[in-house]
Formats: structure tokens, sequence, C-alpha cells
């Protein structure tokens, strides 16, 4: 049905935004801890050559105990703002991507505010595990475009550590802890392409907190004498099928990315996928046919999978080392846990 | 047309040969995957997918766990080509 506002009335006013968006700075945090392959397995049955054939991670990084979702936010967010010039308070929104918050609610965004001396800003949390920092760079691009933020803070941040059960073979070399930030604002050309995203619900148990908080509720609020203790709620992950996915589902999302924005593969100086596994890196640069030319985060091997924080830690750390150009083009993929996806290309600060 | 029991193992062989470099002739049909030919279980998926697009089946992630030896997915692959 067609709709008329009631005449008479005032018509509402709505901002007009520049045209382009681009990352005007990134920065990212590691932990300081370093967690070698064989003190993994100490907890389970593998071997240091077993976990790096299988996944390319040598080590990790785990926060310290009282370290917190927040505290890595921080770091990252300052380096990021650093990097662009601009202040904490000229940021109107915070979007924080991250599934390790411990807590259902509040957000963390608002505290990381705080933390920065952000001006009341718009602050709140991305759930979309390992795709929620390329979903907060798509949320930040439109918000500038349609003059709702003038700059955006997209920070991705995990605390997996807390989440992950040591003894859990299939998921206790995996994770690993960080924190990665973007400072998205207005720009003379364009530079974050379209975004193509989507999701998969029939898959939504491929990789999954084991339990509800529901479901531990019973045992808390009514123990029984002699019932077994809970066990915590870790994140469980069926790894031949989300290696099936990633790779052969989301190399197709890559290459309709690279379209989206207009250019050929050849014209990237930079890929940097969701460091999940470097099996899955491997194989997804075989299916896409990347040109040699164009240079292959391959963070994992020293950070693990750090799922939101993944694609901003690999791309400041290549761009620290000098490994990609200011100003270059590189196409980033988070896809993950949902399942979920998002990808677009995008000009590195 | 339908490829017979030899057409599957000689293509299955070559998709094997492509993602692990093992020899075509050492894919036989009484040899395991994981045992014989060491291919462990990342692998496995990349055949599955290729062995899905060269004969037109469908593997299921369910199905794969089932496919411990090469006589397996021969036999699979056989039953469900289109």
């Amino acid at each position: 049905m067609t709709l008329q506002p009631i005449t008479g009335r005032t018509a509402l006013t709505v901002p007009d935004g520049p045209r382009h968006a681009r990352i005007h700075g990134i920065g990212g945090y590691r932990p300081e801890r370093v967690v070698t392959n064989e003190e993994i397995c100490r907890h389970i049955d593998s071997s240091d050559e077993w976990i790096q054939q299988r996944s390319g991670i040598i080590e990790r990084r785990f926060a310290a105990p009282d370290e917190t979702v927040v505290d890595m936010a921080e770091h990252a967010s300052v380096k990021a703002l650093e990097m662009a010039g601009v202040s904490a308070d000229q940021i109107d929104v915070i979007l924080l991507a991250t599934v390790s918050f411990p807590y259902q609610t509040p957000a963390a965004a608002p505290l990381l505010a705080i933390r920065l001396g952000a001006d009341d800003p718009a602050a709140y949390d991305i759930s979309a595990a390992c795709a929620g920092y390329c979903y907060g760079i798509s949320m930040a691009n439109d918000m500038i475009r349609a003059g709702s933020a003038q700059f955006v803070l997209v920070v991705g941040v995990e605390k997996l550590s807390d989440f992950t059960s040591p003894t859990d073979r299939g998921t206790a070399f995996i994770f690993g802890d960080g924190a990665g930030a973007a400072v998205v604002g207005p720009s003379d050309f364009p530079g974050i392409g379209p975004t193509v995203a989507g999701s998969d619900g029939h898959n939504w148990d491929k990789i999954v907190q084991r339990q509800a908080w529901t479901d531990l509720r019973p045992a808390m609020d009514h123990p029984q004498p002699g019932q077994e203790t809970p066990t915590w709620p870790a994140i469980e992950m069926q790894g031949q099928s989300v290696f099936r996915w990633a790779v052969f589902s989301m190399a197709p999302v890559a290459a309709r990315t690279i379209t989206a924005a207009g250019i050929a593969p050849e014209d990237l100086d930079a890929f940097v996928p969701h460091q999940a596994n470097m099996r899955i890196t491997d194989a997804m640069v075989k299916a896409l046919k990347l040109p040699e030319g164009v240079a292959v985060a391959r963070d994992v091997a020293t950070t693990g999978n750090t799922s939101a924080a993944s694609v901003p830690l690999a791309m400041s750390r290549m761009l620290e080392a000098g490994d990609i150009p200011h100003g270059g083009l590189a196409l980033q993929i988070g896809f993950g846990a949902g399942l979920v996806y998002a990808a677009q290309v995008v000009v590195l600060p | 047309m339908a490829l017979n029991e030899q057409e599957i193992l000689e293509g299955l062989a070559e998709i094997v040969n492509e993602e692990t470099g093992i020899e075509t002739d050492a894919v036989q049909m009484d040899k395991s995957f994981t045992e014989d030919l060491d291919i462990d279980s990342l692998s496995m998926m990349t055949i599955v997918v290729n062995a899905e697009d060269k004969f037109g089946v469908r593997i299921p992630d369910d199905e794969v766990k089932n496919l411990t030896h090469v006589r397996d997915a021969v036999n699979y692959i056989n039953n469900n080509q289109g």
C-alpha cells in the first residue's frame, strides 16, 4: 500500500552524508603471554607436528587472567585512533564485535567509550562471531555515507581462552586472544567496496556454545545432593563440516566480492581472510586462483584463531611490516559461527 | 552415461593425487584413506567436494565418516551418480 505523510505536517529533516567512506587507521593488540603447542598438548593427546600440519598454528597468545575484552579493545583502539589522526571525542559510534565478553548484558562497547574518553558516542556490540568485524565495517560505511556519523570505531576483540575447553581436541589448539580496531570516516574516494554478506542458519550448530546459559540454571538455582557439577559451556566446533563450508562456500563469496567492487583479482594487493586455519586459507587461495603478487595474510601461525579480531590483527601486522602498501586494495572476508559471513574490498589505510 | 567402478576408481585416484600428491596407482579399492594413504580429515573433505563436482553426486557431511576405504567411496559414487 502507498503511504503519504499527513498533509500540512512539517517534513522530517534528514542528514546528507559524504559520498564515500574509508578506513583512516587500524591497530592491533596481542596479549603478552605466548602459548606454545607444547603447552596445549599438556591437556590433549596431540603433538606440535600434528597441530602445525592440521592448522598451521605454531603458537597463539592468551590474555592474562585479569585482562579483559575491554582492556584489549582499548589498546587496539588507541593505535587505530593514533594512525587515523582522529581523537576519541570525534567518534560518533563504537561498534564492538565479540562473542567472548562474559556478560549477557550490558554490552562492552559503552565501557570502551569511557576508557577512550569518547564523547557520548552510540555504542553497542555485534554478535557475528568471526564475521563481526567485517559486519562492523559494512555498518560503519553505511552510517557515514548516510550522514548518521562522521567517524565510527569498529573493534573486533576476543578472549576465547575463556570459552575454550583445554581438553577439547577439536578446538583447544585453534583459538587465541587479541584485539583489532579500525577508524572509519569520510573519504574523497571510494574506500570501502560493496559488502557481500549472508547467513546459513541450517548449520547453526556447527560452531556453538556447548549449552545455553539457561541449561545451567537448574543446577545452580536448585542444586541436588550428589548432582554432577555443571560443565562450562565452552565453544565446540565440527571441524570437518566447517572446513568444507569455509573453503567451498566462502571462496565463491570472495570472488563475488571482487566482482561487486568492480575490480579484477590482479588489482588486489592483499587477501586478508579470517584467520581460521592455515589449511582453510591455503585452500581458499587455490580455489580463488589468486595471482602470485597478492599478499596473503597468514597471521594465524603465531596468533591462532582470534575470531572477530583476526582480520584487523592480520591487516595491521602486514601494514606495520611493510608487506602491503598504504592506499592498496585488500579483500577481507570474515566467516564463522552462525554460520555467517561478510566480505568487502577496502583501500588500505 | 553412468561410469563403471573402474572409471570411478580412476577418477577418484586423480582427485586424490591432485590433493595429496599420492600416486594414482596407490589408490586401490582395499586401501584405507587414513591408515594406508595417510589422508587427514581436512584433505578428505577436499577430495569429497572435488568428487561431488566430478561425478555429479552429493556426499553429505554425515556420510563422509562412513567412507573409510576407497571401496566405500567408489561404491557410494556408483550407487548415487546421476
